[in-house]
């Protein structure tokens, strides 16, 4: 009997289709993965489920009966609770008050003695006993506030329970840790469904997979019948070469060296990169990937030497490394990347060494119109104008913006942390294109990336952190999955 | 996974913001101006003394001094602060000039250039001041300001133990300086803080508008970590608006005594509320990162506008506050309308 489903389920924004018929459903007591690429839709389907989207076509069933969740308190009623990437924990709460505020809150007096008492009992049942329900919920372990997380949706008597991307910031054993509590609510008939890029999580723990891509529902397949390969090739639907075309050119020279480079997160960090090459920074989220190109860009203090085409060169601020020919496009791409309501024009020219500003700091609109225009034909940027405000974009030509700056200020070592981040496929291909011109045209490209396919498909080489540290650096036929998550889980943790 | 789908939302590139707008959304566009042509209009109407020169000088005359520390206002907040300090920066650059001129060895235009400057240095350090505990030490630019608010207030006081500054009429110096306050340019009758007020707009538009420092004190405030990553010393274009707002503040203070022939203490208390209502009533956003000294200018005037037209029609003082606050309202829900109807489109 099938608890949940969902039919023909289709969602807009902007008149772009995030989905177009997505089916999904499952049953009480399995555990079920919901897979695809980035973009395919997976959160836009289960943020429908829990509510916090409305859907524009098609039927959610539960339990063979219609259910209207439209709105979350719909979804919450239903006995669905969604456990986000971001936790929506009150971090100056304590856990007992997280887990059952909502639940105690319309008495007017908080019973606190029952309040911690009855958290107390729900972490123990949940294997939990060490957490403490008076600690601030914002002092805890990442992995304890995920717990706290669930304990919260189970206090509301939730019986499906979506979990996304809940390992992304867990090391090995916190993830075991997790295994065992999803099982544990598997078996007490709860219907989880989990949501990973991970393909050894979903054989170690989900009944059942679903494949949604580009909007729509490939199959509903046991897990038992699948392996690596065929749920990869489901997932991206075509070979890895349509993604990924090849480089031209040889790398040349030694372009950055990094020796010794050493922050509170970082261990002896040293490395190099060639033009015209690319090289990834892979491991997992924590490992420090983001902290290594921060320190090289003089964002975080760091000691260590860093050689710029064989001569070494001091870099304490962003600046410093801007001037030194080095441009860093941040993971963070709204927060870091681009000045969202400024336009085109202001954030391509973001830079301390503006090759066309006149005498005294003052603007030529005309050089510099001319030089964002050529930019903006070479990287495709598609856009009305170049005084369109950079948040009108998508996400894809919001990041082509965000690299502008990095040209107009003729950086040639390239320091591009999750460029694909959060953008479709079609534009993940265009990026990959860009990166790969700026290969060919002699920069040196570091790219961090969580996205193996990505990283094995792109680059020459690949480093892969673990705990600050570089564990190992791959490539040619060294380069597959296996070889990175391996040394990025260590390898006695590899399950 | 969670960022595309906001992306996807935002989506519609093809159009910029202004493609295809209909004619009420420009009228919303352009509503602070609508609305001050609406006040000017009213009060034509509503009194036969305003539409005339003297009155009309008298206003401008006494808006000098705001239109200053509002450029200077806009500053801080473009780059997403506020500074509360501004009236007793302002109290305390009137009663220097007073002070500096009947001391100095000198007399004369000279001499009055030299107490302008020590008038002008005094705020600009203080601005400094400001900009040092903002930039430097991080501190929320409201708490640091508030501090210096009460701190330059206590500074005056001490100044003249609380006395008004009174200097000699007979002074050349003086006389050069009240000259300037009371009178007008030859032939046309403009007054000289008019003059004065608008060449400083005029500067801090083309500053602003045609120099890679407007651009990025304005890129400082709409994000402040992405201009820092770009490798921007974000720290100087926020230091450079608060003393450049102190600067601006002690220039309104002098011309506030050159009106009135005498530097008090208590100059300009309430003048940061008035320049923060004129920036928003000009759309700036106190968030930092939106804004122009032109629109705040329209903000000065629509300001000093309905003050100007209730003391025409004897409205009392206590109701004028209201009135004050209704319109303020106003201008922004408008601009609220505003920037909705843009979203849609």
């Amino acid at each position: 009997m099938e608890r949940l489903q969902m039919h023909g389920i289709a969602k807009e924004f902007g008149g772009i289709a995030a989905l177009r018929d997505a089916a999904f459903s499952a049953r009480s007591g399995e555990v079920h993965a919901l897979m695809g690429e980035n973009g395919a839709g997976k959160s836009t389907l289960m943020k429908i489920l829990a509510g916090a989207y409305d859907h524009q076509g098609g039927e959610i069933h539960i339990d063979g009966a219609p259910a209207d969740i439209h709105t979350p308190l719909d979804a919450l009623r239903r006995g669905v609770s969604v456990i986000y990437q971001e936790f929506s924990l009150a971090r100056h709460l304590s856990v007992a008050e997280n887990i059952l505020l909502e639940h105690l809150g319309h008495r007017f007096w908080l019973a606190r003695a029952e309040m911690e008492r009855r958290a107390a009992d729900l972490l123990a049942d949940m294997g939990f006993p060490e957490v403490d329900p008076c600690a601030l919920a914002g002092d805890l372990p990442v992995a304890m506030q995920q717990v706290v997380e669930i304990c919260k949706a189970l206090s509301r008597d939730c019986s499906i329970l979506v979990l996304d991307e809940p390992t992304a910031v867990l090391t090995a054993h916190e993830t075991e840790k997790l295994f065992a509590l999803v099982r544990r609510l598997r078996d007490r008939g709860v219907c989880v469904i989990y949501i990973s890029h991970r393909l050894d999580e979903i054989f170690a723990l989900c009944d059942r997979v679903t494949v949604l891509k580009d909007g729509a529902t490939v199959g509903t397949w046991e897990t038992a019948t699948l392996d690596h390969d065929s749920l990869t090739r489901l997932m991206i639907g075509r070979e890895l070469s349509d993604f990924f075309p090849p480089r031209a050119v040889e790398p040349g020279p030694v372009a950055l060296e990094v020796q010794g480079l050493c922050t509170p997160r970082l261990r002896e960090i040293s490395f190099s990169v060639r033009r015209g090459e690319v090289l990834g920074i892979g491991g997992l989220v924590g490992a420090g990937r983001t902290e290594v190109l921060r320190a090289i860009f003089g964002a975080d203090p760091a000691k260590g030497t860093i050689r710029l085409h064989g001569r070494a060169q001091t870099i304490r601020n962003p600046g410093d490394a801007v001037r030194a020919g080095i441009g860093l496009v941040p993971e963070d791409r709204k927060q870091q990347g681009v000045l969202l309501d400024l336009p085109i024009l202001t954030n391509a020219m973001l830079t301390p060494v503006n090759p066309h500003l006149g005498p005294l700091g003052f603007l030529r609109g005309g050089r510099e119109r001319a030089a964002a225009q050529q930019l903006r034909e070479g990287l495709r940027l598609k856009a009305a104008s170049l005084e369109a405000e950079a948040g009108t974009l998508s996400g894809g030509n919001q990041q082509k913006v965000a690299l502008m700056k990095s040209l107009v200020s003729g950086c040639e070592i390239l320091l591009l942390d999750e460029p694909t981040r959060g953008v479709d496929v079609g534009a993940k291909v265009e990026i990959y294109r860009v990166i790969n011109e700026l290969a060919d045209s002699g920069a040196a490209v570091v790219m961090v990336s969580s996205e193996m396919l990505e990283l094995i498909g792109m680059c020459d080489r690949v480093l892969v952190m673990r705990a600050g540290q570089i564990a190992g650096a791959l490539s040619g036929p060294a380069l597959t999955e296996e070889g990175i998550i391996e040394l990025a889980m260590g390898r006695d943790n590899v399950h | 996974m969670s960022t595309e789908t906001q992306t996807i939302g935002t989506a519609p590139a093809a159009k910029g913001p202004r493609a295809g707008r209909g004619l009420l959304a420009r009228l919303i566009d352009w509503n602070i101006y609508i609305m001050l042509v609406a006040l000017i209009i009213a009060s034509a109407i509503l009194s036969e003394h305003f539409l005339t020169v003297q009155n009309i000088f008298n206003l401008l005359r006494q808006l000098a001094p705001l239109a200053l520390v509002s450029v200077g206002m806009l500053l801080v907040v473009l780059t997403g602060g506020i500074d509360l300090s501004v009236g007793s920066v302002a109290a305390i650059g009137g009663m220097v000039v007073a002070m500096m001129m009947p001391a100095l060895p000198v007399e004369g235009g000279f001499a009055l250039i030299l107490s302008v400057l020590a008038a002008l240095g005094a705020g600009a350090v203080l601005g400094a001041v400001n900009g040092i505990l903002v930039a430097g030490f991080g501190m929320a630019s409201f708490v640091a300001t508030l501090a210096m608010m009460t701190m330059a207030r206590g500074i005056a006081y001490m100044l003249s133990n609380g006395q008004p500054v009174r200097f000699p009429r007979e002074l050349p110096t003086a006389q050069i300086l009240t000259a300037f306050g009371a009178k007008g340019v030859p032939g046309l009758g403009i007054p000289w803080p008019v003059v004065a007020a608008l060449l400083a707009v005029l500067l801090f538009v083309i500053l602003l508008r045609r120099t890679s420092w407007g651009r990025l004190t304005v890129a400082t405030g709409s994000n402040e970590t992405a201009v820092r990553l770009a490798g921007l010393p974000v720290g100087r274009y926020k230091f450079l608006a608060y003393t450049i707002c102190g600067g601006l503040s002690a220039l309104a203070g002098v011309m506030v005594t050159a009106r009135t022939s005498v530097g008090t203490p208590v100059t300009g208390i309430g003048l940061e509320l008035d320049a923060i209502a004129a920036c928003v009533i000009g759309g700036a956003l106190l968030s930092g990162g939106k804004g122009t000294v032109v629109q705040t200018m329209i903000g000065v005037l629509i300001l000093g506008l309905i003050g100007n037209i209730m003391n025409l029609m004897s409205v009392p003082a206590y109701p004028q506050q209201i009135i004050k606050g209704l319109i303020i309202i106003l201008a922004v829900l408008l601009q609220g309308v505003g920037a909705r109807t843009r979203q849609r489109v």
